[in-house]
């Protein structure tokens, strides 16, 4: 049993407010044949300049600091890949720096903007992710990202990254899914549901009309993951404007909405579930002492934490968060959430880690209707709707860009944005895709807080990032 | 007659001796749907890296002997002393202590089993091992860790008691010299070049 000192566990403070003013991202595709990766920033950042009424020279020239969310240097086979970045959006001689923390990059990027600019250090940060996954082949592709296992101990394993994580799903659907086929159809539902929100999303690049029927028909990844629980391998850019106050009010002067306060905070665990040791359970605020004592009577197999079950990284950052500002219950606090659903039983793994229930009840957010825009079994609004863009599943996973992508879709909903961005006919056009004719607007009403998880792989990194409108902060000195 | 790269160590330096790369020439990538034009280019590569296991080698040189070694932090100033580690981990966790090497074969003979696994149909480049692959992690009694390893014979299932097999013939010095097989499992049903 291992345990964390207070100091480990003290909660983050911020020592000025930070301001979400903007955010961009580019279209998202498997590849990009004909445009290179400085194109897709460029397009991200001219979209983040054309949300506030600004031209890309008039934003850039506020700019003080560049933070680069960039994974993989060698699925682009270039080093430094942020220094040619930064060169081409013309941000010479600013102070530049590459962010990576696997799946997570995207959170993490935006982490280091927030301290950033939470420090004093500089009144405006440009924090901007990409990825180019289409230089190889998809086995190829595997390999690479498998490198992101610890090469000595599990990257020869079949050099697939998926069986590392795999496991972990396996353990989840045995012990807490109790190999239920109703809770293999529960997943399937996540898959419906995101590549369904995607379809309304002109950036994604998974939109998908489909059943539960056909998940459940989809070829077999790795038992009782398949190709339809799994997500997609994208190329794409995204990024965000990070100011202090007074920066904020003068960028956002002319912009169509108000800025948007940030707050990041991020957790870890071992890169190798094997290194993982018994600890106990670090409680959320809506969770009590004895909650937990007889998790492992109700759920043979569940008494070890976080196990195989669990990301305590996720955790820990919700943990972080929640305390730093002021939330007591999630669903009760939060508006709209996007989460990093890798797999859909990493979806479910991760409602418990933040709390959205109970360790082993996560399946009920979704059997609840409370993850939906629009619950399909009551036709009333869902408590608190999750992965409205369609998610790694259904949206995009261009890895160091996937983190600061959720963040622009939870602001679009705060800045009661969602139909002008995403049904905007011109855009449906410029990316070649096709608007559907039964074309939905999915902005969350009323949208006052958000929130997004950014995850790396088994749980290494995850971040948790909180967006509230100024109005309605909970802790007002948060 | 090109000659694979090989490595040894004397006076603490490395001496190559074949080829460590192969040169292949780069190819244009053009638009089918555009009259042909330029897009791009192929970028083709192979290399061969020399990578130092360390204070784990011991570990590695172990599995082509039959054996299953791992860690124990012996200082007494731990909190968590004792706790046996595998993966095999040079450094204590807690206290940063060099820790002790133990010989656990013994003890992964007679307790482990797989605390969870997965059947995995796809693998990535490179991959070696037959598909679909039997992944399991597994645990040990006294162990505070979990390893992650594959099953080469039969199917997993949680809770399996399963002994390790060690590629003895033919070893290469990575994780895939350890593999494991059902409790029970007769000799003559082990891979090529594995032993008990």
């Amino acid at each position: 049993m291992i345990t964390f000192s207070d100091r480990q566990l003290s909660i983050p403070k911020l020592m000025r407010p930070v301001y979400l003013v903007t955010a961009g991202q580019s279209k998202f595709d498997r590849a990009f044949p004909g445009k290179r990766t400085e194109e897709l920033c460029i397009d991200a950042l001219t979209q983040a300049a054309e949300m506030i009424d600004m031209t890309p020279a008039e934003l850039k020239s506020y700019i003080h600091t560049c933070y680069y969310g960039h994974f993989a240097d060698h699925f682009g086979d270039q080093l430094l890949g942020e220094a040619v970045i930064h060169d081409r959006l013309g941000l010479d001689p600013l102070g530049n720096c590459g962010v990576k923390t696997g799946g997570a990059t995207g959170g993490t990027t935006l982490w280091e903007g927030v301290k950033a600019v939470a420090s004093g250090y500089s009144d405006c940060v440009l924090c901007m992710g990409w990825e180019r996954m289409d230089e190889v082949p998809t086995d190829e592709g595997n390999f690479l990202i498998s490198c992101a296992a610890d090469k000595d101990w599990e990257s020869p394993l079949g050099h697939i990254y998926t069986g590392y994580y795999a496991v972990m799903a396996q353990k989840y659907w045995k012990v807490f899914g109790k190999e239920e086929d109703s809770f293999r159809r529960t997943l399937a539902e996540i898959s419906v549901k995101h590549h369904g929100y995607a379809r309304m999303n002109p950036y994604a690049h998974g939109p998908m009309k489909i059943t539960v029927e056909d998940v459940l028909n989809s070829p077999v990844v790795a038992h009782p993951l398949r190709a339809l629980d799994c997500c997609l391998m994208s190329v794409g850019a995204s990024c965000g404007i990070l100011c202090d106050e007074e920066t904020a009010m003068k960028l956002a002067k002319n912009a169509p909405h108000k800025p948007l306060r940030i707050w990041v905070t991020a957790g870890s665990h071992t890169l190798r579930p094997a290194d993982r040791r018994d600890m106990e359970i670090p409680l959320l605020p809506n969770e009590t002492k004895d909650q937990y004592k007889d998790l492992g009577k109700k759920f043979p197999g569940g008494e070890r934490y976080p196990g195989f079950t669990g990301f305590l990284a996720a955790r820990m950052a919700a943990y972080y968060a929640y305390n730093q500002v002021g939330i007591k219950d999630p669903t009760e606090d939060l508006d709209v959430i996007e989460l990093h659903d890798a797999f859909t039983i990493s979806d479910v793994q991760t409602y418990e880690d933040i709390g959205l229930r109970p360790y082993g009840c996560g399946r009920d957010y979704v059997e609840s209707g409370d993850c939906y825009h629009t619950s399909p079994k009551t036709g009333k609004p869902g408590k608190l709707p999750s992965n409205i863009s369609g998610g790694l599943i259904g949206c995009m996973h261009s890895v160091g860009a996937t983190g600061i992508m959720q963040v622009f879709e939870i602001a679009c909903h705060l800045w009661n944005r969602w139909a002008e961005v995403h049904g905007d006919e011109k855009r449906w056009k410029a990316f070649g895709r096709q608007k559907p004719a039964d074309w939905t607007d999915l902005q969350v009403k009323g949208a006052k807080r958000g929130l997004a998880i950014s995850h790396a792989g088994v749980g290494s990194h995850v971040t948790a990032t909180i967006l509230m409108n100024p109005e309605n902060l909970i802790k007002k000195d948060a | 007659m090109s000659m694979i790269g090989q490595v040894h160590v004397k006076n603490n330096q490395y001496k190559i001796k074949g080829d460590f790369h192969h040169f292949t020439p780069n190819t244009p990538i053009r638009n089918a749907d555009d009259a042909w034009k330029l897009m791009g280019v192929t970028n083709p590569r192979d290399m061969t890296y020399m990578h130092s296991y360390g204070g784990e080698a011991l570990f590695f040189e172990s599995l082509s002997q039959g054996r299953l070694m791992a860690t124990r932090c012996d200082n007494p100033k731990c909190e968590t002393k004792g706790s046996i580690y595998q993966p095999f981990r040079i450094h204590c966790p807690d206290c940063l202590a060099k820790m002790t090497p133990i010989d656990m074969t013994n003890i992964a003979k007679k307790t482990a089993k797989v605390h969870t696994f997965m059947v995995c149909e796809r693998s990535g480049a490179f991959n070696i091992l037959d598909k679909p692959i039997k992944f399991i992690n597994i645990e040990f009694d006294g162990v505070c860790t979990i390893l992650m390893s594959y099953l080469s014979v039969g199917e997993p299932k949680m809770g399996m008691r399963v002994v390790p097999i060690f590629q003895t013939l033919d070893p290469t010095y990575t994780i895939l010299d350890l593999a494991w097989v059902p409790d029970g499992t007769e000799a003559d049903q082990l891979p090529k070049g594995f032993s008990f």
